[in-house]
């Protein structure tokens, strides 16, 4: 390789670096804003009851349906490996602990970015682009109330909404296959579940991941639409960037979540 | 006419004052590099239809932004009814901005919004009026531009004309003593070009307003403005009232109006020259 | 979509949240037991806890009516020392016997508790006198190995 050539592949990585530094700082400021816009936003409480039907009710049945098809699963596998060692009484304390605790946080952020991040992005990205925010912006209505924060706010509030009837049908679903199916007692089942799972460090742990996430996803889809360069193509790219982004950003939050949350529980 | 209630500012907007809108040697660049409007400088008195016309990208759009806030010059004055704009807080650029109305290029309607509730759109965030008073407010600007019967339907079921006159009544709403129109002919059928143009004039007269249209479209502009301005290059090169642009010799004007080909903006874009293009000279 | 539907449908989406929340906490976790009944915490002291955790239940006669709140171990006496959390309404004596079980051959490790006859009760941050060490296997392989050599040896 020429040295003008390994010059201009490291004036690139540079190049890339600092646009990517600059951008995450205007990131942050414009999430500021966000919040700081917020009050506004929220006194149209109509805009932001629209969007937590568009972002929290037309995403049910992505939810449920695979909330329903995850706990079946893992009570299959799961069980299949717990009687080898006689402990297939326990299946139901290990799918109520890998929803609780995993599952239904990140595999319901996961979706929820998928599905209505990217929608949103999309939305905010067109509105960019055929200028009705400049529209709005001529008609001294500030588009971060009107337009962004109600989106927002309806990410957050649908998120932990959506992972607790993940986990719900999760369980159901893992119920429907350990005792109907497989035929595990179902006192066994519910009561092993209740004696171990605990309230405050699973179910509480978990609703707290779940809102993090969902704070995460909203952020970056709104930020992205915003961002958007105004062409189809830019639109486009946006929406790829919100579920790549979001979906990573949820991976690396849950792993710094576990870690502070689940402590002290048989590791540390 | 319909009561608007006084912008809560100490910025204050004469609709008296003989000139609405005065620039004044404005400079505007996004960035050090490009620099898109140069010493621009006009005054537009009170009650005209003003056209500002060139070729597409030589910055036109960008003199509506300034005259709305939306952007601040690097140099230079920009006067509103006596107000300087880059100069407004936040409030004043809030009076400001309910004293001018804008459409915009293909209207930019809201596309969750219905054609009622487009138009009611500046009367709800801007005013405390009743649900009956903005009722007959919306139908009776819906009705100015001929599209009252329309007032139920969604955006997507109009067509660009109506989209173009519905985004123009809602401009109206709140009766702003300046509107400004980008490229208001753009895309239309012949009789919707007849019938902006036509709304164009009326309203001013009718209201007692003040119109910036920016446009390249000769032909309708020359029926319904008083006065022109043509800007090249981020420059203005030529100016004058329809009739004065229709006798003059200016070679810019010339080839603008008279649609040539060639003139002083060239046909080729700078580019090599054809020898060295095609190898011609290898011998 | 009209608001009222809107509405409608939100209402019913926060409806089935907050239920899914509830059923997670009652059927599934253990929100109806735990409350705002905190018990009294009460310390027991073992030679070897063996494979004893945190969290782990204390069980009297089999049934749960604690955990295991905390095991530290004594700087001086190189004991190990077990705070448990008891739940108000169970009392045990001052003569309950302390003893770490395994359920089962692979199960879990708990604290169970004996209670004796005497008549006074353990007060909050109260020890438990008697205790008995978790069995751990290595040491009984050994000792059955050597009561066998002994066995055999002394024929």
């Amino acid at each position: 390789m020429s040295a003008s050539a390994i010059a201009d592949g490291l004036r690139r990585v540079g190049g890339g670096t600092r646009r990517a530094i600059s951008r995450l700082g205007f990131a942050a400021r414009f999430a500021l804003a966000v919040l700081l816009h917020s009050p506004e936003g929220l006194k149209r409480i109509r805009l932001t009851l629209r969007e937590i039907y568009f972002s929290g009710v037309l995403s049910l049945v992505i939810i449920l349906v695979s909330g329903l098809f995850v706990g079946m699963v893992l009570a299959l596998q799961g069980y299949d490996v717990l009687q080898r060692y006689g402990a297939s009484e326990s299946l139901g304390i290990l799918v109520s602990l890998s929803l609780v605790r995993e599952l239904g946080p990140v595999v319901a952020g996961l979706l929820f970015a998928s599905r209505a991040g990217s929608a949103i992005t999309a939305e905010i990205g067109l509105m960019k682009a055929t200028e009705q925010l400049s529209a709005m912006e001529m008609m001294a209505v500030d588009p971060l109330a009107r337009v962004v924060a109600p989106r927002f706010w309806g990410g957050v509030i649908s998120m932990p909404l959506l992972a607790a009837l993940f986990s719900t049908l999760g369980v159901y679903g893992a119920y429907l296959v350990g005792v109907k199916l497989i035929g595990i007692d179902a006192g066994a089942f519910w009561g092993n579940m209740q004696s171990v799972v605990d309230f405050r460090a699973d179910i509480v742990n978990g609703i707290i991941k779940s809102a993090v996430f969902g704070v995460i996803v909203s952020l970056i889809a709104v930020f992205e639409g915003y961002d958007a360069a105004p062409t189809a193509e830019g639109v486009s790219r946006a929406t790829t960037r919100t579920v790549v982004a979001s979906s990573l950003s949820i991976l690396a939050a849950d792993f710094v979540l576990t870690v502070f949350m689940f402590r002290g529980v048989g590791v540390v | 006419m319909s009561p608007t209630p006084p912008a809560r500012s100490t910025a204050s907007f004469d609709r008296r004052r003989t000139t609405a809108v005065e620039l004044d040697g404005v400079t505007f660049g996004y960035d050090r590099t490009r620099q898109i409007l140069t010493g621009i400088s006009m005054t537009i008195p009170r009650g005209q239809v003003v056209a500002i016309m060139g070729g597409s990208g030589c910055g036109k759009t960008t003199i509506l932004r300034l005259i709305g806030g939306q952007l601040r010059p690097r140099a230079g004055r920009i006067m509103v009814a006596g107000q300087s704009v880059p100069d407004l807080d936040r409030d004043g650029l809030f009076a400001l901005r309910r004293e001018v109305g804008m459409l915009f290029q293909f209207g930019a309607l809201f596309t969750d919004l219905s054609v009622f509730e487009n138009v009611a759109f500046p009367l709800r965030e801007h005013t405390d009026l009743s649900e009956d008073m903005i009722r007959d407010l919306v139908l009776m600007k819906l009705n100015g531009v001929g599209l009252r019967g329309a007032a139920p339907l969604a955006t997507g079921a109009l067509s660009g004309g109506m989209a173009r006159r519905v985004a123009l009544a809602r401009a109206i709403a709140l009766d702003p003593m300046l509107v400004m129109y980008d490229e208001p002919f753009a895309g239309l059928d012949p009789i919707s070009l007849g019938i902006v143009g036509q709304l164009i004039r009326k309203l001013n007269d009718a209201l007692g307003i003040t119109s910036v249209v920016v446009t390249h479209d000769v032909y309708e502009s020359l029926k319904i403005v008083d006065y022109l301005y043509f800007v090249s290059d981020g420059r203005i090169v030529a100016q004058g009232t329809p009739d004065a642009v229709r006798a003059s010799r200016d070679p810019f004007v010339r080839q603008f109006v008279d649609g040539q080909a060639d003139g002083p903006v060239p046909f080729h874009v700078a580019a090599a020259p054809l020898d060295t293009a095609f190898a011609l000279d290898v011998r | 979509m009209n608001r009222s539907t809107i509405d409608l449908w939100v209402g019913i989406f926060v409806a089935l949240g907050l239920g899914a929340i509830l059923f997670l906490s009652l059927k599934v976790g253990n929100l109806v037991t735990t409350g705002a009944r905190e018990g009294y915490h009460v310390d027991a002291t073992f030679d070897n806890i063996g494979g004893l955790k945190l969290r782990a239940p204390v069980k009297a006669a089999g049934v749960v009516v604690g955990r295991v709140e905390g095991i530290r171990l004594d700087p001086k006496t190189y004991e190990a020392v077990v705070s448990l959390a008891i739940e108000p309404q169970y009392r045990f004596t001052q003569d309950t016997i302390a003893s770490i079980l395994t359920s089962g051959l692979l199960g879990e490790v708990y604290v169970g508790l004996d209670a004796g006859g005497d008549a006074k009760m353990i007060a909050d941050g109260g020890r438990i006198a008697k205790t008995q060490s978790a069995v751990v296997l290595e040491k009984l392989i050994g000792q059955f190995l050597f009561d066998k050599a002994q066995a055999g040896g002394g024929k």
